[in-house]
């Protein structure tokens, strides 16, 4: 049966197409302009080309290598906190109470720490860890360890990641409990008459029910973790000297600090480019080894 | 391979309300094949878990071959128990998952993978030996829970909770006649969950017949249909079950409803309580003379045998209509005195001959 055709039905979807544009499609578009364009001030615009990119890309110049180092501080921190969250929150999910009061209590306890602004966070460590006043780092300083991440890159780098660390846990916890509370009691009981170990218990039931929210819980610390700003940005200002200078805040230098609105433009599309990638490839491999699972 | 008893054995889960177990005293023997029948919630489950430690009784203790376990964990006791649902350890092929108890006790690879291919093979699964667990179908899944259950060699009793639930009737006929096979060939105790009773039936050497956590017999098949030594046995097994009749006994005569006095095979001493004669319909028949006067309400055609149900003084009962004959215009109830029971409030009452 041949279904009436009307070309203006289109019309129905121009509201969502305006409020695309307007939220999404004009800013990107604003930026890829200034990403083709150098400017002097005045507001006058000169095309250059893919010129930024050139030398974005290219790390013997000055601004290439400026990206690049701030690329990698990103990568390793990204990686840090997904070694450090990960194992961690899956052993928090896994000691939390299956029954009783402990259940709502832990639960409580654990949201808090995601219920917290981010530049709340980032001012809780900045006081935190000093070393004249914050308890943390006055304590660690009265045992006698030089600790001060105002000074020492590694003591800033320890602090950021901490910091990450004790904001983010939670979620990755709380994912993982969703997920060992989906596993029926049978289970356990069969890998009891099994004779299986904890360990055994957690390779055969565990981890596989937890897998799906593994993934979902490791995308998204990547994600945030790798466009950090907020938080590092109120504890080290991305010192010191260049050390905790994550490519969000290398960003935003350059384009507030610096006005340099052409390069700032390129490495923000640049660095969306990459979230984009890595995003895709995580979803492919993952698809692909569910239906692999699934034949 | 032991023999596992019950001393003053009773569970009550916390929190609730009475026992689900009551208080039990009992011995099973080596290498019995036991089945536990009752209706739902009648503490079958917990009975098993209990023996296999997955549950801890809260008064009495277990005992294996005389020596108290009720402290072991599942781990030690040694026992091999399959649940209801079947229960797969996904990411495993068919292979890793029959021979993961083997794994986990250290038992050395070319015997577990001998055995591991024994099983399989008992149980059809031969072909599907490397294939991905979490794909197969539920028959399949619960044929790798029984492989499991199966595959250690050296288990002191085997435990099976209602293990066919799931399988398709053909199949589960197949399975069962497997597993009787295998209690055959390898003397191990075997305890096998189920409420039905045919499944029962067949599979057992002894049946433990539960009701409301209390057990009310345990016996061999033909004692169960033969001596019911409780109502509930007596209504619980065979189809349709047994017929009782309220009744008033005197010495070796009972009172039936309308009057009807009947010869019993036993005195009796003067009874207490709900008193009832019990008398299966396959030795009661409906004659055209002798016995007593009933009335026919219906036959019905079990295929193999006809039932008739008829009224004796008000009170229902099912009769057997003897092959080939018509159904007679006045119906007449004749009952084999040797298989009329007495049972005061449920419980046979003992008679003296
Ligand atoms: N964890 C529990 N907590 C409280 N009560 C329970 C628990 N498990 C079972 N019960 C109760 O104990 C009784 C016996 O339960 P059980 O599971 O042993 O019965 P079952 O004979 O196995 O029944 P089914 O045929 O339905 O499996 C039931 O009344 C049930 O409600
Ligand atoms: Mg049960």
């Amino acid at each position: 049966m041949a279904k009436p055709r009307d070309d203006r039905a289109w019309l129905l979807v121009l509201p969502v197409v305006a409020l695309v544009a307007f939220s999404a499609l004009i800013p990107v578009m604003t930026v890829v302009n200034y990403s083709v364009q150098d400017s002097f001030g005045n507001n006058e615009f000169f095309w250059n080309g893919t010129g930024w990119f050139k030398e974005l890309l290219d790390p013997s110049t000055d601004l290439g290598g400026r990206f690049f180092d701030a690329l990698w501080r990103t990568l390793l921190f990204s990686a840090l906190c997904l070694l450090i969250e990960i194992p961690l929150g899956i052993g928090v999910a896994l000691s939390m109470p299956r029954q009783g009061w402990g259940v709502s209590a832990s639960l409580v306890v654990l949201a808090l720490p995601l219920l917290i602004p981010w530049n709340v966070v980032g001012t809780i460590w900045q006081v935190f860890a000093r070393r004249d006043i914050g308890l943390l780092g006055a304590a660690v300083n009265g045992l006698g360890v030089d600790y001060n991440y105002a000074q020492d890159p590694l003591d800033a780098w320890i602090t950021v990641v901490a910091m990450d660390v004790w904001h983010w846990t939670s979620l990755v916890a709380l994912l993982c409990y969703a997920g060992l509370r989906s596993i029926p009691d049978a289970y356990y009981q069969a890998a009891r008459v099994d004779g299986a170990g904890a360990w055994a218990v957690f390779r055969a039931i565990q981890l596989p029910k937890m897998q799906r929210v593994l993934t979902i819980a490791v995308l998204l610390r990547f994600m945030d973790s790798f466009m950090i700003y907020t938080e590092p940005f109120v504890v080290t200002g991305g010192g010191p000297g260049n050390a905790t200078t994550f490519l969000s805040i290398d960003l935003v230098k350059i384009a507030l600090g610096q006005f340099d609105l052409g390069k700032a433009a390129a490495m923000s599309i640049v660095y969306n480019l990459i979230v984009l990638a890595v995003c895709w490839v995580f979803f492919a491999t993952t698809t692909r080894r569910e239906s692999e699972a699934a034949r | 391979m032991a023999r596992i008893g019950f001393e003053r054995l009773a569970h009550a889960y916390p929190g609730a309300a009475g026992y689900a177990l009551k208080p039990m005293d009992m011995d099973w023997d080596h290498a019995g094949a036991y089945a536990l029948l009752g209706p739902s919630g009648c503490g079958k489950t917990t009975l098993l878990n209990i023996i296999s430690g997955l549950l801890r009784p809260s008064e009495g203790r277990v005992l294996f071959d005389g020596r108290d376990v009720s402290s072991l964990t599942t781990e030690r006791r040694n026992v091999a128990q399959v649940f209801q649902f079947p229960v797969v350890y996904d990411t495993m092929t068919v292979r890793e998952n029959l021979a993961f108890p083997l794994r986990n006790r250290g038992v050395p690879a070319a015997a577990a993978r001998a055995r591991v291919e024994h099983v399989a093979g008992l149980l059809g699964l031969s072909e599907r030996l490397d294939r991905r667990a979490r794909n197969l179908g539920a028959d399949e899944k619960q044929k790798i829970s029984l492989g499991r259950g199966l595959v250690r060699g050296d288990v002191a009793a085997i435990l099976f909770d209602e293990p066919l639930t799931v399988i398709d009737p053909h199949l589960k006929w197949e399975l069962r006649s497997r597993l009787k096979e295998l209690h055959r060939q390898v003397p191990v105790t075997m305890i096998y969950v189920t409420h039905d009773q045919t499944e029962a039936l067949t599979f057992a050497d002894r049946v433990v017949v539960m009701s409301e956590g209390e057990v009310v017999q345990v016996g061999t098949p033909e004692a169960l249909f033969e001596r019911p030594e409780h109502t509930f046995v007596g209504h619980f097994i065979g189809s349709p079950g047994m017929n009782l009749l309220r009744c008033a006994v005197e010495g070796r005569e009972a009172v039936l409803p309308g009057g009807h006095r009947v010869g019993l095979p036993r005195a009796y001493p003067a009874l207490a309580g709900r008193v009832e004669l019990g008398i299966r319909p396959e030795f009661a028949a409906v004659s055209r003379e002798g016995g007593l006067p009933v009335t026919l309400r219906r036959v019905e055609d079990l295929g193999r045998r006809r039932i008739a149900r008829v009224e004796l003084g008000g009170s229902p009962l099912a009769a057997t209509l003897p092959e080939g004959m018509p159904v007679p215009a006045e119906p007449r109830l004749v009952l084999d005195p040797a298989r009329l029971h007495i049972y005061a409030d449920g419980r046979l009452a003992a008679g003296s001959a």
